[in-house]
């Protein structure tokens, strides 16, 4: 998919200039130019993220007690982990989270940018610079910003509540915690996302939609069957952020455990299980087993995705 | 994934067409009221909170507890800068270290970074060595590999080599940005025309001289782009210091600020903390938004580049 089709548009770019170059030795000594550009790079590539990959795969390969030391147990650990309850939940939890999260951060960004490009009022570009606000704070800020609005001893929310009558919901209470993180993250990212989104229909030639006008076409009709369309392959990119993002679900339950005590468990996300498992009980071999089977589960689910979406983002 | 987006001049000369188009549209469809109420709901969404945090970072504990003016108005009394004050006292001043870190990091990590993307971005461009295509392979199956399952390995990894604990172990892994390689490659395929750089080689000048003098203007917004996103993945990042740093005085603001919170719940004696964590970070959040409002004109178009197309 991606790795093959990459290349070809570019081959046959190259193609034509081999043609012209062929005799010229000198052209084709210059292409080991491009591996010292690309040198430092593999550097940093192999050293933070194969040999990382390679060592979590082996680590999670061995077991390790103090009094049998490091022993190699093979697939133990990942019969161990995809049977771990505590880790089934975690991927269930983040597995909610995809399915509402990913939709209410899509609907909020998609709707915003089709709003945006339809305006070009001062007040329009206010609106998208604020929009995307959020964005420039640190994500563990916003959390912590969100943990004392959702808070009844600081936040507003009683306030508010009140003007129409109503007592506040407890935000970070058990059966709210769910909501109230979407709230977070919808806020953090949305913004990000409408930016990507507006700036692919800026990049839609105008004169389509003329000849849509003259058809007689709403805007609601120019949005759904025009711009939607041809933006789709951004919106797939969107969402595979997203997807990536929200499977790795870490800061925000993190930070805000310990406003909302008890809500939150340390196994809440299987990253938040790997973290604990490591640092809070030194099992770096169970952990790893854990990291490696989550990144293994987003590669996977990032595949397929891409594979179900392979029309709209015009890979193959 | 077609490497080919619209270059920068068609994408320019497309919204100022398209610029008009909006402009003759919205004069048709009057002002356009209902777009607009739309709009303000959504910036009042956005902005309150970080309006709550303006606020709140002038008051004192007792102020944020139960002020005059409610949770979303200034109290009678304007704390703000004793507040500044008491972040000065606090253990000796420690959140001005950690922000001074958080600055660091992000700088140091951020340009690395950018400079390690612009070199491999524009060698994959431009340059057809042994190996390109199964390298580019890779690194675009690494742009799905979730970073965080790599921080245990890569803490056990820099514990093994003594590095844990030290700079080092949170500037060098954000030195790791395959989606700028990717985004400097798909912009230097377009910006940079080979013809440009033959004519170049044929005045004489070498490989690295042209790399400097005629590819490196060309690619500017781009670097701007990935400069942004890279420092802003460094200063985010919460999970590799939370893991490599253990030492009060090398954290970043964002795990400093978090253990103060975590503090203040745990009610250990914490209260009086409150009002520090609020203004410090209302002060932490302003240089991004600072640096995100000046900047604009560069990443509001670069942002689009990674489209798959």
């Amino acid at each position: 998919m991606a790795t093959t089709t990459a290349p070809t548009s570019s081959h046959s770019a190259e193609a034509s200039q081999q043609v012209k170059h062929r005799p010229d030795r000198s052209y084709r000594r210059r292409q080991r130019w491009g591996w010292l550009f690309v040198a430092p790079f593999a550097l940093i590539f192999l050293t933070f993220l194969i040999l990382p990959l390679v060592y979590a795969f082996r680590m999670s390969l061995f077991t390790s007690t103090l009094a049998t030391g490091n022993k190699f147990v093979g697939a133990d650990n990942y019969v161990k982990a995809f049977t771990d309850p505590i880790f089934l939940q975690g991927l269930g939890t983040v597995a909610k989270f995809a399915l509402i999260m990913i939709p209410a951060q899509m609907i909020v960004a998609l709707v915003a940018a089709l709003v945006l490009d339809n305006l070009a009022t001062w007040a329009s570009k206010f609106s998208r610079l604020m929009i995307f606000i959020p964005y420039a704070v640190p994500v563990v800020i916003g959390a912590l910003m969100w943990g004392f609005l959702y808070s009844p001893r600081f936040g507003p929310a009683s306030d508010i509540f009140a003007i129409f009558g109503l007592a506040a919901p407890e935000f970070l209470a058990q059966s709210n915690i769910f909501g109230s993180l979407v709230n977070i993250v919808t806020w953090q990212w949305a913004g990000y996302y409408m930016i990507i989104i507006y700036a692919a229909l800026r990049g839609i030639d105008p004169g389509i939609y003329e000849a849509a006008v003259l058809d007689g076409a709403s805007d609601r009709q120019i949005a759904t069957r025009i711009k939607i369309p041809m933006i789709s392959s951004s919106l797939v990119m969107v969402v595979i952020f997203a997807l990536i993002g929200t499977l790795q679900f870490f800061t925000e339950p993190q930070v805000l455990r310990a406003v909302a005590q008890g809500a939150i468990p340390t196994s809440y996300t299987p990253n938040m299980y790997a973290f604990s498992l490591a640092f809070s009980y030194s099992q770096f071999n169970y952990a790893s087993a854990i990291s490696f089977a989550l990144g293994i589960v987003v590669f996977v689910f990032s595949f397929f995705f891409l594979f179900l979406t392979r029309k709209q983002s015009g890979l193959k | 994934m077609a490497l080919v987006t619209d270059t920068p001049k068609q994408r320019d000369s497309g919204r100022k067409v398209r610029g008009s188009g909006a402009r003759n549209r919205a004069r048709n469809g009057g002002p356009r009221i209902g777009s607009h109420i739309f709009l303000l709901i959504l910036v009042i969404y956005f902005v309150t909170p970080i309006w709550w945090l303006t606020v709140a970072s002038t008051k004192d504990t007792a102020g944020l507890f139960g002020g005059s003016g409610g949770p979303l108005w200034f109290d009678n009394e304007f704390h703000f800068f004793s507040n500044v004050q008491g972040l000065f006292e606090r253990q000796d001043g420690i959140y001005w270290r950690w922000l001074g870190n958080s600055f660091l990091y992000a700088i140091s990590g951020g340009v690395g970074a950018t400079i390690l993307a612009v070199l491999a971005g524009y060698g994959f461009a431009k340059y057809n060595f042994r190996g390109r295509t199964a390298f580019f392979g890779i690194l675009l199956g690494a742009v799905m590999v979730p970073l965080t399952a790599l921080v245990i390995p890569t803490f056990v990894l820099l514990s093994s080599v003594g590095l844990v604990n030290t700079i080092w172990a949170v500037i060098l892994p954000s030195l790791l940005s395959p989606f700028g390689v990717y985004l400097m490659r798909v912009f230097a395929q377009e910006a940079v025309p080979d013809e440009l750089l033959d004519a170049a080689r044929i005045d004489g000048a070498g490989e690295i001289r042209t790399f400097f003098q005629i590819a490196l203007p060309l690619l500017r917004p781009a670097i701007v782009t990935v400069l942004l996103l890279s420092v802003v993945g460094t200063w985010n990042n919460f999970f590799l210091p939370l893991a490599v740093l253990s030492d009060p005085l090398l954290l970043p603001v964002t795990v400093g600020l978090n253990g103060w919170q975590a503090l203040s719940n745990a009610g250990s004696g914490g209260e009086a903390l409150w009002n520090l964590i609020t203004t410090g970070a209302f002060i932490s959040i302003i240089p991004l938004i600072i640096a995100f409002l000046s900047l604009q004109k560069y990443w509001q178009g670069g942002l689009s580049l990674g489209s798959l197309k």
